[in-house]
């Protein structure tokens, strides 16, 4: 794969493979039986720290960059610039009273964060964050991702049930209808990748996309269906991760703080870091998917790390998460429904039926004029027709007035 | 097109995004304890007692009439009048507060006691920054704490303070003038009865 004589550079390689190298490294100090399990466990503590110190620093970033959307200074009092914040809410967090109301169902309450972070980070697992960096690579990566997101809903509705208090219960409510809405367009919108790469396998999924015409990548965002499809996965995974404007099941002018209301201290905060997490392995996902994962952007960049540019994208990812957030407002539960059944769901399927036309059409120019006219079509007739929505006048009373 | 709008919100958040790091005049945040604004001048917290002179005991206005305690509506005014008198600013002596409380921590900065005062001697301080950690002693101030200068009261409402003051001056020379025409009139009546009486005794007797 590696082209250019500067990547083919021996000190570039093993800055690509550092972090393999350091694992192969520290393993080699034990007995040969004891290997794979501590090469694991190895993997399994660089993701569990990592991650999180990335969750610390996007708080941080987050409400600097939201303070600035806003023409605010943002957090400035905690060390320099404000950036030991996080040190400070975690202090704060961790030495708060941890309330269980006297009527929750307590073990499902103390349950519901764990789950949630629990099954958040297995879904890492399956993510290739760089090149040999991949911590299973599972035949089935995709869904076993998928199996695992799936099982955040679990979560929120647990913690929302067991609270025993109707906004919280509410808001379970409302994020389960939510996410399973918009899981299917997830999946769906996935399963355009699948259909053109022919494999379930992540790292398999970033190899299909690591191939240069002259400088620029084979990357699935840069064809019709890969652009369409990555829109839908992104607005599913806005909803998803239940992320600013689908922010409904934490809407505080109506929810007091959704399915977490009865959460203090630690939970809260795991809570927090379950949210935030999913918004890192969705977005690793949809990178892995449509941008590419850890290859580079010019086949000339290709002697940067590739652990470099994964995180790069994700990180990259979560800034248009934040600018969303600092722009657009909160939809109305009907306007969110509709927009996932009536617009979203139709389009991915329609994607789906092109992605098959431009695979069966083989090499060419025609199936890129052919799946663009379709798509863009689509888009305009459907966001027309579809989410123009009846325009409803003043309301008259018949008896009152 | 469906999602203009979302794409013109975008640009328009990141022109503020990114503004806000060229433009300093798109931050209006100050920076509180490091920085502040200047009050404004007709701000007002809590009332104060203003004295004249370098003496804050000695140059009080305050001449213990008490109206203020009367008319303040959540009555955290208490004044004790003294039982002896001093001059006041034009030399008439006056009674004056042995005692004067204000509870700040019941007072609603209604500027009632200010109106009323026919002697501008209770006036609005700008002073907001009052924390303390003794809930009732500390927020009860005496007459020592109340008292600040003539040159302080400038320093916070100077137009107020010259219009008080003009009009202080004016009531002086109006007063000394006509304590100046009384001892005319009385040195004018000296002068004639010290003429006048021989003649009457004489003629009296």
């Amino acid at each position: 794969m590696i082209a250019t004589s500067a990547a083919a550079n021996p000190f570039f390689m093993n800055l690509d493979q550092i972090f393999v190298l350091l694992r192969n490294w520290l393993v080699g100090f034990l007995p040969v039986a004891l290997r794979p399990a501590a090469g694991v466990v190895l993997a399994v503590i660089a993701i569990v720290c990592v991650f999180p110190g990335l969750f610390a620093l996007t708080t941080v970033f987050e409400r600097k960059g939201l303070g600035r959307i806003q023409n605010r200074l943002g957090p400035n009092r905690v060390g320099p610039f404000g950036f030991f914040q996080p040190i400070a809410d975690g202090i704060k967090s961790l030495t708060k009273e941890d309330i269980v109301p006297f009527s929750a169902n307590a073990v499902v309450h103390f349950l519901a964060p764990l789950v949630l972070v629990v099954t958040v980070f297995m879904g890492f697992a399956v993510l290739p964050m760089g090149r040999n960096m991949v911590l299973v690579d599972m035949d089935s990566g995709l869904l076993f991702f998928f199996a695992m997101g799936a099982a955040t809903e679990l979560s929120v509705f647990m913690a929302g049930w067991s609270s025993r208090n109707k906004y919280s219960v509410l808001g379970a409510m409302r994020a389960v209808a939510q996410m399973i809405s918009y899981e299917v367009v997830l999946l769906l919108s996935s399963v355009a990748v699948v259909m053109i790469t022919g494999s379930l396998s992540l790292p398999r999924i970033v190899e299909a996309q690591n191939q240069y015409s002259g400088i620029f990548p084979h990357w699935y965002i840069f064809t019709p269906w890969g652009l369409a499809a990555f829109l839908m996965y992104a607005i599913a995974a806005t909803a998803e991760t239940n992320r600013s404007p689908f922010d409904l099941p934490e809407g505080e002018s109506e929810l007091v703080a959704g399915y977490h209301t009865e959460y203090s201290g630690f939970k809260f905060a795991l809570f927090f870091l379950g949210e935030y997490l999913a918004m890192f392995s969705i977005s690793g996902l949809g990178a892995t998917l449509f941008l590419g994962g850890w290859s580079a952007p010019f086949s000339f960049l290709q002697f940067v790390p590739s652990w470099i540019w994964f995180f790069g994208k994700v990180m990259l990812s979560i800034f248009v998460f934040i600018w969303m957030r600092g722009t657009l407002p909160r939809l109305r539960q009907d306007q969110l429904m509709n927009f996932a059944w009536k617009f979203v769901l139709p389009f991915t399927l329609l994607n789906l039926l092109v992605t098959a036309l431009w695979r069966f059409m083989g090499e060419g120019w025609q199936r890129w004029v052919v799946c663009t006219i379709i798509l863009a079509a689509a888009y305009i007739v459907m966001g027309r027709l579809g989410m123009s929505g009846r325009h409803i006048g003043r309301r008259s009373y018949r008896y009152a007035e | 097109m469906l999602g203009d709008g979302i794409l013109k919100g975008m640009a328009e958040t990141a022109r503020n995004f990114f503004g806000s790091y060229i433009s300093k005049e798109r931050l209006t945040t100050v920076e509180y304890p490091e920085h502040r604004i200047p009050t404004a001048e007709n701000a007002r917290v809590f009332p104060f007692l203003v004295y004249d002179g370098a003496d804050g005991e000695a140059g009080l206005r305050c001449v213990a009439c008490q109206i203020c305690e009367k008319e303040c509506p959540p009555k955290c005014i208490y004044i004790d009048k003294s039982t002896d008198k001093k001059p006041d600013y034009v030399g008439k002596p006056q009674f004056y507060p042995a005692r004067f409380d204000i509870d700040i921590s019941v007072c609603m900065s209604c500027q009632i006691c200010v109106e009323v005062c026919p002697f501008e001697a209770i006036k609005m301080d700008t002073q907001f920054e009052l924390a303390t950690t003794d809930r009732f002693g500390g927020l009860l101030y005496d007459r020592k704490e109340l008292a600040r200068s003539n040159e302080y009261y400038h320093s916070i409402h100077p137009t107020e303070a010259t219009e008080v003051d003009a009009r202080l001056a004016e009531e002086k020379a109006k007063v000394e003038a006509r304590a100046k025409a009384a001892a005319e009139a009385a040195a004018a009546k000296a002068a004639a009865a010290s003429a006048a009486p021989p003649a009457k005794t004489e003629g009296g007797s």
